[in-house]
């Protein structure tokens, strides 16, 4: 059994496949761009950091897009999307002036305003960074052992509104916005938040992903 | 509004070693940053700092060996800081485990090296320290200015308006050190922290001079910090991370407990 992350130059994979490897000690991890190491793994992480031009871009030059692509469509190959990772699987993103993803949900990756303020008429600040509390929206076998309402770590400025309820796992409330910050589809999930840095939960969730069998 | 306010325990690092006294009960090796950052992270940290002293380049590759060992094992978020000169010096920091790196005087002598490094790495892995001190008299509307080397080098910046800068040019996160109030424990600066947090839109971490809880609530609540940094009332055993964030959470603060 292999687990594979997608490597195409975007993001810090060290934590993601140290995290990975601490709850599932028996699994291979292993962060790669091969597309037959990818294709020939049993579960596939979609990592992603910075700007999503730069993503959408550098998973094209790689040449990966249609694999990803391809991978989405494999109903019983498990899928994590992390950070712009979970955002990339969406329709569209208005960062950088507008960048098309990849279309497997519908919806759309718009910004936080950053002149709303809190109850105490405090500016809430973007990015959107620190430990939030996620409300799960569906159940789904990655939230097992997890409650609804336990706080993951964030960084973004940017967030997923998924057009179809059924996609949307989980949700944040942050800046006047509701964020879907957990995703999903078939045999795909993604999450806004990082768990390989939210210590237990994220660590759970991370187990649960190994676990799944859609 | 349920995004928690944050508390980060810093350590001085050289050669990949903790250095400046780390103390507390029930530790083997208080050098061993692997070890502190186990016991910081069992207390229930938001995230832990690492501030790198290590005066020579060539032993720079003990921190990055330092930190690829606390990330095997340590799953919050952890950022590096000092001697930051180079993208070359964060890749490799972020790909040893690092989540973000924090840049001093480098974003001082050269602003458009922040510029490049969260265009290159994105924002939210790039922290800038502001280092500030008081440079109005008694009685004349507060004014803060940027100072390099441990606080004895002016460089007649603004440090309001510096920050602002700093932000334009892609800093996702702001360290704020009264260099005034560091290592005094007698409280942050509020009128800096406040100024500072009320005139960017990205978070603003205080730091310098806590010497006791009320320091930390006092930075989030007058001085309007979206984390608080503190170093020796944690090293020694004074207070536990649990025990601030309690005591913070008491005074009507949201925290992660």
């Amino acid at each position: 059994m292999t687990i594979a992350i997608i490597d195409y130059g975007m993001g810090n994979l060290h934590s993601v496949a140290k995290a990975i490897e601490h709850v599932s000690p028996d699994e291979r991890v292993t962060i790669t761009r091969d597309a037959r190491a990818i294709k020939g793994a049993s579960r596939v992480v979609l990592p992603g950091q910075g700007a999503i031009r730069d993503c959408m871009g550098e998973l094209e030059r790689t040449e990966l897009t249609g694999l990803v692509k391809e991978l989405l469509k494999d109903a019983s190959k498990p899928l994590l999307g992390i950070c712009v990772g979970q955002q990339m699987l969406m329709d569209k993103s208005e960062e950088n002036g507008g960048v098309r993803c990849l279309g497997y949900m519908p919806g759309r990756v718009t910004r936080f305003n950053d002149t709303a303020l809190d109850e105490q008429g405090q500016r809430l600040k973007v990015p959107h960074m620190g430990w939030n509390r996620a409300h799960q929206h569906h159940m789904h076998p990655l939230w097992e052992g997890i409650l609804t309402g336990e706080r993951f770590y964030f960084v973004h400025s940017y967030f997923v509104q998924a057009d179809d309820d059924a996609h949307a796992m989980g949700y944040i409330d942050y800046a006047g916005s509701r964020a879907h910050v957990a995703t999903g589809r078939d045999a795909v999930f993604a999450v806004q938040f990082h768990p390989e840095k939210s210590a237990e939960a994220g660590l759970r969730l991370l187990a649960n992903f190994v676990a799944w069998s859609p | 509004m349920t995004l928690a306010k944050r508390i980060i325990p810093c350590l001085d690092v050289d050669r990949g070693r903790v250095v400046k006294g780390v103390n507390f009960l029930g530790i083997r090796d208080a050098g061993d940053p692997v070890e502190v950052a186990r016991r910081y992270n069992e207390q229930n940290a938001d995230e832990i700092t690492f501030l790198d002293i290590t005066a020579s380049h060539e032993a720079r590759g003990t921190t990055l060996d330092m930190v690829s060992r606390i990330a095997g094992e340590v799953f919050i978020p952890l950022t590096v800081g000092g001697g930051i000169r180079s993208c070359d010096n964060i890749r490799a920091l972020l790909n040893a485990g690092a989540d973000k790196v924090s840049i001093n005087t480098a974003a001082v002598t050269d602003p458009d090296f922040v510029y490049e490094a969260a265009e290159r790495f994105g924002s939210q892995c790039i922290v800038v320290a502001i280092d500030a001190k008081r440079v109005s008299e008694e009685g004349e509307p507060p004014r803060w200015e940027i100072f390099t080397h441990g606080g004895r080098k002016p460089t007649g910046l603004d440090a309001v308006t510096w920050s602002r800068k700093m932000v334009e040019y892609g800093a996702g996160e702001l360290l704020v050190t009264s260099m005034d109030r560091d290592g005094t424990r007698e409280g942050f600066d509020l009128g800096v922290t406040r100024a500072i947090s009320d005139a960017v839109s990205v978070p603003v971490i205080a730091s310098g001079g806590v010497g006791n809880l009320d320091h930390l609530v006092a930075g989030v609540k007058e001085g309007g910090a979206d984390a608080v940094l503190a170093a020796s009332i944690f090293h020694f055993g004074e207070y536990t991370i649990e025990q601030a964030k309690q005591y913070m959470a008491d005074h009507g603060i949201e925290m992660r407990l």
